[in-house]
C-alpha cells in the first residue's frame, strides 16, 4: 500500500516533535526513518499508526485519507520497541490475538499463528510464555503477531534496539529476506545509520522534527541535502570557507567544490574523512599530528594552517602513509567536497 | 609477662598468620551473628508483645468463657445483625471497589493532565486522617444543620445513623488501597501492550477484558483483600457516623466495643475471635497473592 504523509505537525505542550513533514511510501518498499533520539521519528511512526493524532496534515493511505481513521480500523501492523508481547499469553495465543479479537475462528486463527511462528523460524514454541524467550525470539513472535491479521503496512519501531550487536545484525538480514517474501510496505524507526543503509530501500532522515532528506542510501551518502546530514552519515571535516568560483579556501586549503547548497560566499566546507588525500612535502599546507591504526583503515590527525584540525581516513596499506608521522609536514588534495549554507546556531 | 612465654607464643602467632586471619574474621562474624541474633530476639519480642500475645489472651479467654456460651452471646439477634452489617459492608465495600478502584487508577494513571497529582495526594487522604475526624466531617455535612441537610431533607432521605453512613464511612477509609495497588501495576506495565492490542484491532471492552484485566488482576485482588480487612476492622468512623445502636446500625467491632462497657464477656470474646478468625484467613489469601506477585514479576525477569 501506499503511505502519503502530508505536512504532520505534532506539539507535545511546547514541545514541537513533529515539524510539516511531508513524504511518500511507495507500494512494497522498505524504508528506514533515520534520526538521533528525540528526532520526532517514532512520533511520526504512530502517527502513521493511529496511535497518535497529528495537530495538523494528512495521513493517506492509497490515496485516501485515514487521517481520521482509528487505529484499531487502520490495518496497521505495529512492531514496538520492547515488543509489548502480552505476557499473560502464550507465543500462540499472542500471534492469534489479532484474529481472536476479530471472531476468527480458533482453529483458523491457530493454524495462522502456527503458519506465522513457521516463517519467522519459531516453530516448536508455541506454548512458551514471552518470559522464556531471549530477546531475538520475542521481536520474532511480536513481527509474527503484527503480520498475523495481514496488515497492509507494517510499522516497526527500533525493531533492533533491545537486542545485542551480533544478534542484531542477523536479525536485520532476516527482516530484508522477510520483507521481500511477504512484500507488505513497510516503515521502521532507527538511529542507527548502518541498519537504516544495510536493510531500507529508501532512507528518511529526520532532524528537530524536520525531514532532511529522503532518497536511497547511496543517494544519502553522496549526496547528503544537509550539512547535517552530511555530519550524520558519516565522518566529515567542516571548515568555515571563502566560496569563490568554485573553489572554496579556508587558510592554506583550497577544494574544489562538488556541490554547493547555497549561493552565499561564505559557506561550511564539508569533506568526507576517507574524500582526502595527504602526502609528505615542504613546507607543505599542515601538520601530521597524530596516526592511529584502526585494523584495515588508519585515521591521520593533522592540522592545516589557518583553517584547523582535520581526520583523514587511508586504507592501511596505502602508499599515501610513507612518511606521515607525526611532526611531519604534509600537503593536501579534496577529491570531494560539498559546501552548506552557514546556519546561525545550526 | 614473662619472657620464656612470649618466645614460644609469638612463633606460633607469626608461623600460622592465615589461621589468626581466619579466627580474625570467625571472630568478626561471630559477633555479628551474635548481634544479628540480638536483633532478631528484639524483633521477635516486639512482634511478640505487641501482636501474639494479645491474640493468644484472646483466645485464652475465649476457651475460658467457654464455646457453648459464646456460641449462644452470638446468637442472639443483636449479633446476628451486627455480624451481618460487617458482611455487608466488606462485600460492598469489595464490589464497589474492585470498580470504583480499577476505573479510578486506570483514569489517574492513563490520562495525563495537569490535575493528576493533587488526584493522587486526594486519594491517600483516608490513610492520613483519623477516621473518627472523617465521622464528624460527614455529620457536619449530612447532620441536622449540615450543608446538605435540606437536600437531604427534600429528598426525604436520611444518612445519619443508618446503613447508608456505614457504608460511607467504609467507602472512604478503604477508597486508596485498591486504586493504590493497580495504579501503580499500571504504572509499572506501561501502555505499549494496550496499544498493540488496539493496532490488532482489538475494541475498548476487547483490550481491557484481554490484556489490561489480566495484568492488573493479582494487583486487584491483592488491593481487595485489603479492602477487606480494612472495612472489617473499622472502628470510629462507623461508630460516629452510624451510632451504633443495637440491631441497627451496630457493627461487628462497635459490638465488641458496647459489650466490653456493658461487662458481657462472652459477647466481646466470642465477636473478637470471630474477627480474628477472619482476619487470619484474609492474610493466608494475601500471603498466598504475594507470592503469585513475586512468581509474575521473578517470569518477568
Amino acid at each position: 500500500m501506499n503511505i502519503r504523509a502530508e505536512h504532520l505537525v505534532k506539539r507535545f505542550g511546547n514541545f514541537l516533535a513533529v515539524d510539516d513533514v511531508s513524504f511518500e511510501v511507495e507500494s512494497g518498499s522498505l524504508v528506514a526513518l533515520l534520526g538521533a533520539s528525540g528526532s520526532g521519528k517514532s512520533t511520526i511512526l504512530r502517527i502513521l499508526a493511529g496511535l497518535e493524532s497529528p495537530d495538523s496534515g494528512r495521513v493517506h493511505f492509497d490515496g485516501v485519507d485515514a487521517t481520521n481513521v482509528h487505529a484499531r480500523m487502520r490495518q496497521v501492523g505495529f512492531v514496538f520497541q520492547h515488543y509489548a508481547l502480552f505476557r499473560h499469553l502464550t507465543v500462540e495465543q499472542n500471534v492469534a490475538f489479532g484474529l481472536d479479537v476479530q471472531g476468527v475462528p480458533k482453529d483458523k486463527s491457530s493454524k495462522r499463528a502456527r503458519e506465522l511462528l513457521e516463517l519467522v523460524g519459531l516453530a516448536g514454541l508455541e506454548k512458551r510464555y514471552p518470559s522464556q524467550l531471549s530477546g531475538g525470539q520475542r521481536q520474532r513472535v511480536a513481527l509474527a503477531r503484527a503480520l498475523a491479521p495481514e496488515p497492509k503496512v507494517l510499522l516497526l519501531d527500533e525493531p533492533f534496539g533491545a537486542v545485542d550487536a551480533k544478534v542484531r545484525e542477523e536479525l536485520r538480514q532476516w527482516l530484508r529476506r522477510l520483507h521481500d517474501e511477504v512484500g507488505v510496505t513497510s516503515i521502521f524507526v532507527t538511529h542507527d545509520q548502518d541498519e537504516a543503509f544495510s536493510v531500507a530501500d529508501r532512507v528518511i532522515v529526520i532532524h528537530r522534527g524536520k525531514l532532511e532528506q529522503m532518497g536511497t542510501p547511496a543517494e544519502i551518502l553522496d549526496e547528503p541535502a544537509t550539512e547535517y546530514v552530511a555530519r550524520f552519515v558519516g565522518e566529515v571535516n567542516v571548515f568555515p570557507a571563502q566560496l569563490v568560483d568554485g573553489v572554496a579556501v579556508s587558510g592554506a586549503l583550497r577544494a574544489e567544490v562538488t556541490a554547493a547548497m547555497t549561493d552565499a560566499p561564505n559557506v561550511n566546507l564539508v569533506v568526507r574523512s576517507y574524500d582526502l588525500k595527504l602526502w609528505r612535502e615542504d613546507p607543505g599546507v599542515g601538520t601530521v599530528r597524530r596516526v592511529v591504526v584502526l585494523g584495515d583503515r588508519v585515521r591521520v590527525h593533522a592540522d592545516i594552517d589557518g583553517a584547523g584540525a582535520l581526520v583523514a581516513q587511508f586504507p592501511r596499506r596505502s602508499s599515501l602513509l610513507k612518511g606521515l608521522a607525526p611532526g611531519a609536514r604534509i600537503n593536501i588534495e579534496v577529491t570531494s567536497a560539498r559546501a552548506y549554507p552557514k546556519v546561525v546556531n545550526g | 609477662m614473662q619472657p620464656a612465654e612470649s618466645t614460644t607464643t609469638r612463633p606460633i602467632e607469626l608461623a600460622v598468620p592465615a589461621d589468626r586471619a581466619e579466627a580474625a574474621k570467625k571472630a568478626a562474624s561471630h559477633g555479628s551473628g551474635v548481634f544479628r541474633a540480638f536483633l532478631l530476639g528484639v524483633v521477635f519480642l516486639y512482634l511478640g508483645v505487641v501482636l501474639v500475645a494479645p491474640l493468644v489472651a484472646l483466645a485464652m479467654e475465649t476457651v475460658d468463657v467457654g464455646f457453648a456460651e459464646i456460641v449462644r452471646a452470638l446468637g442472639t439477634p443483636t449479633a446476628l445483625s451486627a455480624l451481618w452489617n460487617s458482611v455487608a459492608l466488606v462485600a460492598l465495600a469489595v464490589a464497589i471497589n474492585a470498580v470504583v478502584g480499577t476505573l479510578g487508577a486506570i483514569y489517574i494513571v492513563r490520562h495525563r493532565h495537569f490535575a493528576r497529582g493533587y488526584l493522587d495526594a486526594l486519594c491517600d487522604l483516608p490513610l492520613a486522617v483519623s477516621p473518627v475526624m472523617i465521622g464528624l466531617a460527614f455529620i457536619l455535612l449530612l447532620g441536622r444543620d449540615g450543608v446538605l441537610a435540606p437536600v437531604l431533607d427534600a429528598a426525604g432521605v436520611k444518612i445519619l445513623f443508618s446503613f447508608p453512613a456505614l457504608l460511607l464511612a467504609t467507602l472512604f477509609v478503604t477508597l486508596p488501597f485498591a486504586m493504590r495497588e493497580v495504579a501503580y501495576v499500571l504504572e509499572e506495565i506501561g501502555t505499549s501492550e494496550e496499544e498493540a492490542a488496539v493496532t490488532l484491532g482489538a475494541s475498548p471492552l476487547q483490550t481491557f477484558f484481554r490484556v489490561t484485566l489480566p495484568n492488573i488482576r493479582v494487583a486487584l485482588s491483592y488491593g481487595l483483600m485489603m479492602t477487606a480487612a480494612r472495612a472489617l476492622g473499622e472502628f470510629g468512623a462507623v461508630l460516629v457516623l452510624g451510632g451504633s445502636i443495637a440491631g441497627h446500625t451496630q457493627t461487628a467491632t462497635t459490638f465488641i466495643h458496647d459489650a466490653i462497657e456493658e461487662r458481657d464477656l462472652a459477647s466481646a470474646y466470642g465477636m473478637a475471635a470471630v474477627l480474628a478468625l477472619a482476619s487470619i484467613a484474609l492474610l493466608l489469601v494475601l500471603e498466598v497473592l504475594k507470592r503469585r506477585t513475586h512468581a509474575v514479576t521473578r517470569r518477568e525477569k
